[in-house]
């Protein structure tokens, strides 16, 4: 387990009708545009996750003036990389998705539960994911992931 | 006793006494190897009970394992494995097992029949829930927990695919090698130690090879597919909506420390097929109960499968032919068969031990195990020496699971019993047994056959190749009750007789869901699955009614009982709820704060300072501070929503009760929302930092409800608005800087300092603070000059301690949460303690901020006469003016004169507060008429502590009425 910093995180949500203008200039900016529902991708310099409807984190400085709210997150999110070959065994202690390989793929990513918190999950590797929870909640993302962790160590 | 002596055992207590058994085994096994018969008490009479089965349907061997908290009650012995060192008690007995004092109830049974005790312990009335039921309840019980926390673990968690098949009998492993090599997505659970189902326990051959061989090399053939999921010991518990299911499992292997004991999983499938296979029914002959009586085909269990022979000299007693395997494997065993009896007169048994067919067992005796039974034969009664009687009434398929979403089963009159009814759970197929298929071919063809349908659903290719096996006929002529004197169990686990169920039918109780509450038959854990349905062919015989007719009560989740605690798990202390804590969390606790709840977040309650020995001292010189110098205070929890879009302004409109449109960029504005209903929701500020763009501010408690409401609105009432909307809670560290010197303070941490008329009050807008962006609003909770300064959540810690150590050099200091409140009640400021979902505007004094010129949420519903009727309670001031000063949250308000009861209750308390600023106990209530009554005394009487004080009825706004500090 191992803490994820992202310097900036904004939250894009575009305005009726600009979804698809506002993915070409996100994509003139970062060199990403919007990503599918489920989805987050990524390239060198920035990153682009599926939050919901109508709405997408962007890692990067990006202004959408007009064309969707930007709205800063950077400090909102606490991040979590899980990686190892038990990781879909703890996680299925505590998120109520299918994410094991073939139903949820490397770039698929799920707003859900993670215990008692809502959280954004997304795989980046074959044994890895991240998990994003609210600041303020991090230190019990920890504890959860931890006693999951356990108890299938224990196994 | 053994067949063979085992190579490897263990030793384990029963009653304290040492045992030995091999590891993995049943107690029970381990305990009949040993000579043990009795092993429990019953629930009622305190009969001697002993082994009747082997699984998880066992009624009597219900024991204690384990001391202290760690202690598990009404475990199957059936069910739990041997271990080194494992120590299993009895229950329900005292001093002992062989002792047991209550045992005096049996000798009482003639009186104790159903309802007995209804009928005798009505008077006195009170008597009934003070006396009566304490000491019936404690004669009467299974196992008892220990009243201790449990510090084992537990664990939940969650399981998916295309097929769960649940049971790895003949039926489940066929269905699961057709499924799985088709390439489908397989979870099979079973909760036997090992798959393989009745294929483990029986003589029987499967292509030329013996059933538990075959069994295993399909466990090694599927336990090599990457597509199938072997979930052994883990039983399916329960069928929900949507291909759901829940199931227990029993963590295999030793118990260690930070291992979980169980695992409460959720699986979701999406197709199942139900393998349960059956559970064999006693015959309710007299005296059916003693230690020593089993069921046929547990009897062959032990002997095939664990090398036990429950017993020396074995009868054998049933109505149908697979009765008869007992018998043959018995002696081919080497265990002697004192007779087999067989009810039915047109069968032809060839055997070397004495057979008596048309004949029926209608006496036994023993007390503490069985010694010897009486039978009736050819208009003869005839006495055999026997230890050991295996019994069987015939074979009720496992419908448990299919009833769980309220369709009842189907009789069949050729296996006398019920089968699934179809399409009684969406998506789940019987298949074996459990759907009334009983030989062993049939479950294998079953089992492949509705496979191989699922798989093709899936889009699959199934290959079926089913193997040879045993198709025996079945052949049964029900018997359920024989005649005799003598009780005649049916329902072991809750000691319910044939006599008790023609009791009810005598009463008139004679619907069978009557019957049940009037016996108790199929109560507690058995939840009659194995007593059913002899109870209901009993219920029909005594109105006259056939079995179908007479129906069934219906089989309720879960099928085995499930620990509350694998249900809870991960839910013991933290892990309760989510922790959420505030940038200023490590630094207020740093100052010796108690941290207390505020929903998920925890707040400081005050910050006591050397000197100071209650919370009171603190509290006030907190409230001193924010009057007469600063305070500063973490105001992040409150809920905070950035709303953009060309429609940012409309939306504010539509969900407050007050005008946003018409507010100037760079200002804020305190507003009111409304519930559908016209009840208060919540109230707040809106700044408005752009054209389109607005930042909202909720209360602690509704941030989660708000947000929720502002979705529904955008996705479902108003689709037309265009605006977004983001929670900015966590993004932004927000403190208030109150008292005179809060913009003194306030400069010492902006790169600019603001002059007196730079930001008057209402005044939102960016700031620099440190080269860092921040906002500012100028907006007040106690009345007084005040700020909030926000900055990203990374800097909270760091300007928090600047804040304070600025404040404290300047005459203030932090402030928690009492100063707060009382800063806010000596103002009259509302909070949930009094928009608690029952209040209206018109109540709280703020109707006239439901704007007339546009429409909002709940603008209507506000204006229905009862909701703005004059004799409604409306908030009011309180101020203690008799010698008693303390007053009292959730107090109730009388007239002076009136008696302080229910019916003169006037209204009631929601906040108090002393306020040192002017020396008086004050309270925040709502009182009928309460704004026309300003100046009147009444009396708040508080029942449950035992206070009374005399109050002045006054405006809720105590100090500084005209609100001249906080603009000033």
């Amino acid at each position: 387990m191992t803490e994820v910093t992202l310097d900036r995180i904004m939250s894009a949500a575009p305005f009726a009708g600009l979804t698809k203008p506002a993915s070409a200039a996100l994509k003139e900016q970062i060199g990403l545009g919007l990503s599918a529902p489920g989805r987050a991708i990524s390239n060198r310099r920035a990153r682009v996750i599926w939050a919901g409807q109508r709405m997408w984190l962007v890692a990067a400085d990006v202004a959408l003036d007009g064309l969707a709210a930007v709205t800063d997150q950077s400090d909102a999110w606490a991040i979590l990389r899980i990686e190892g070959p038990g990781v879909v065994d703890v996680l299925a202690r505590l998120v109520p998705i299918d994410l094991r390989a073939d139903h949820f793929k490397g770039g698929h990513t799920a707003r859900t539960m993670l215990g008692h918190m809502s959280v954004g999950i997304t795989r980046v590797g074959a044994q890895a994911f991240e998990v994003m929870a609210m600041r303020s909640m991090a230190a019990t993302l920890v504890h959860e992931l931890q006693s999951a962790a356990e108890n299938v160590a224990a196994r | 006793m053994r067949l063979q002596a085992p190579e490897n055992t263990v030793g384990f207590t029963f009653d304290g006494q040492r045992y030995r058994g091999v590891p993995g085994e049943p107690v029970a096994a381990a305990l009949l190897a040993a000579g043990v018969r009795l092993v429990a008490r019953s629930f009622k009479y305190h009969r001697p009970r002993g082994i009747m089965s082997a699984g998880s349907e066992e009624q009597n061997a219900l024991v204690t394992v384990g001391r202290g908290a760690q202690a598990e009650p009404n475990v199957r012995a059936t069910m739990l494995e041997v271990a080194e060192g494992l120590e299993v008690f009895s229950q329900n007995a005292w001093p002992s097992l062989k002792h047991d004092v209550m045992a005096v109830n049996d000798l009482a049974s003639p009186f104790l029949g159903a309802g007995f005790y209804y009928k005798t312990f009505m008077w006195p009335k009170p008597f009934w829930e003070k006396l009566y039921e304490p000491v019936i309840r404690r004669a009467a019980g299974l196992g008892g927990l220990s009243g201790q926390p449990n510090k084992d673990r537990y664990e939940k968690a969650f399981a998916f695919c295309d097929l769960l098949i649940i049971g790895a009998g003949p039926a489940g492993l066929m269905a699961a090698l057709t499924a799985g090599r088709a390439g489908a997505d397989v979870i099979l659970a079973d909760e036997d130690t090992a798959m393989g189902g009745r294929l483990l326990r029986e003589v029987e051959d499967i292509d030329g090879q013996p059933g538990a061989d075959w069994a295993a090399d399909a466990v090694a053939e599927l336990a090599g597919m990457q597509n199938v999921r072997l979930m052994t010991r883990t039983t399916v518990t329960g069928a929900y909506d949507q291909g759901t299911f829940g199931a227990l499992e029993r963590v295999a292997g030793p118990r260690q420390a930070r291992k979980p004991l169980e695992c409460f999983w959720r699986i979701v499938a999406k197709h199942a097929i139900l393998c349960a296979g059956a559970l064999e029914r006693p015959i309710a002959f007299p005296n059916n109960d003693r230690p020593g009586i089993m069921m046929a085909a547990a009897v062959r269990a032990y002997v095939n499968r664990w090398g036990v022979a429950p017993g020396k000299t074995v009868t054998v007693f049933g109505n149908h032919d697979d009765a008869h395997r007992t018998a043959h494997d018995l002696v081919a065993a080497g265990v002697k068969v004192a007779a087999l009896i067989d009810s039915r007169d047109d069968v032809e048994i060839k055997a070397d031990f004495p057979v008596y067919t048309g004949a029926q067992v209608i006496g036994t005796k023993g007390r503490h195990a069985l010694e010897s039974i009486a039978i009736s034969h050819g208009g003869e009664t005839r006495e055999i020496r026997t230890d050991c009687l295996a019994m069987s009434g015939g074979w009720n398929p496992s419908v448990h699971l299919t009833c769980h979403m309220n369709r009842r089963p189907t009789w069949r009159e050729e296996i006398a019993s019920f089968v699934p009814t179809p399409e009684a759970v969406p998506g789940l197929m019987p298949a074996g047994a459990c759907n009334g298929a009983f030989s062993t071919a049939a479950c294998l063809q079953e089992g492949a056959a509705v496979a191989a349908d699922l798989a093709r659903d899936l889009g699959l290719k199934p290959k079926v190749t089913v193997p040879v096996a045993d198709d025996g006929a079945y052949r049964i002529t029900p018997l359920w009750a024989v005649p005799g004197k003598g009780r005649k169990w049916v329902d072991f686990q809750n000691d319910v007789h044939v006599k008790d169920i023609k009791l009810a039918a005598q009463e008139n109780f004679c619907s069978v869901e009557h019957m049940k509450r009037y016996t108790t038959q199929g109560m507690a854990p058995d939840q009659g699955k194995s007593s059913n349905v002899l109870a209901l062919a009993v219920l029909a015989d005594a109105t006259g009614r056939g079995i179908s007719e007479t129906g069934t009560t219906t089989f309720r989740p879960p099928f085995v009982p499930v620990s509350i605690a694998s249900m809870g798990a991960g839910s013991q202390g933290k892990g309760f709820a989510p922790e959420r804590l505030t940038t200023s969390h490590n630094a207020s606790v740093a100052r010796g704060a108690p941290m207390i709840e505020a929903g998920l977040w925890y707040r400081p309650s005050y910050f006591p300072r050397q000197g100071e020995t209650h919370w009171r001292q603190s509290c006030d010189r907190e409230v001193g501070h924010v009057r007469n110098a600063v305070g500063v205070c973490d105001v992040s929890t409150l809920g905070k929503i950035d709303i953009q879009g060309p429609d940012a302004a409309g939306l504010l409109d539509f969900v407050y009760t007050n005008m946003f449109s018409t507010l100037k960029v760079g200002r804020a504005r305190y507003g009111l929302m409304l519930r559908e209903d016209g009840h208060v929701m919540d109230d707040g500020t809106a700044a408005r930092f752009g054209e389109q763009h607005f930042v909202m501010t909720t209360t602690t408690a509704a941030a989660g409800q708000v947000m929720r409401h502002l979705e529904f609105v955008l996705q479902v009432l108003r689709p037309d608005l265009d605006a977004r909307i983001m929670s900015v809670t966590e993004q932004w560290a927000q403190f208030a800087l109150a008292g005179p010197y809060s913009r003194t303070l306030l400069n010492t941490v902006l790169d600019d300092p603001i002059g007196g008329s730079d930001w008057p009050s209402m005044a939102c807008g960016d700031v620099q603070v440190a080269g860092v962006t921040g906002r500012l609003f100028r907006i007040s909770f106690s009345g007084e000059h005040a700020y909030e300064l926000a900055v990203p959540a990374r800097y909270g810690d760091s300007l928090f301690r600047l804040l304070v150590a600025q404040a404290e050099s300047l005459g203030g200091g932090a402030y928690g949460m009492e100063a707060l409140n009382v800063l806010r009640i000596e103002k009259g400021f509302i909070t949930h303690a009094e928009i608690h979902g029952r209040t209206t505007a018109y109540d709280i004094g703020m109707e006239r901020m439901i704007s007339r010129k546009k429409d909002c949420i709940g603008q209507s519903a506000a204006t229905r006469p009862g909701l703005v009727d004059q004799d409604r309670d409306q908030l009011v001031g309180l101020k203690a003016v008799g010698a008693v000063k303390q007053l009292t949250a959730g107090a109730f308000l009388f007239e002076q004169a009136a008696a302080p009861v229910r019916v003169n209750a006037q209204g009631y308390t929601t906040s108090v507060a002393y306020s040192p600023t002017l020396d008086a106990g004050l309270a925040l209530g709502f009182l009928k008429r309460g704004r026309a009554r300003h100046g009147e005394v009444i009396r708040m009487v508080d029942h449950l502590r035992e206070i009374e004080a005399m109050v002045e009825v006054c405006d809720p706004v105590f100090f500084d009425p005209d609100g001249g500090r906080a603009r000033g």
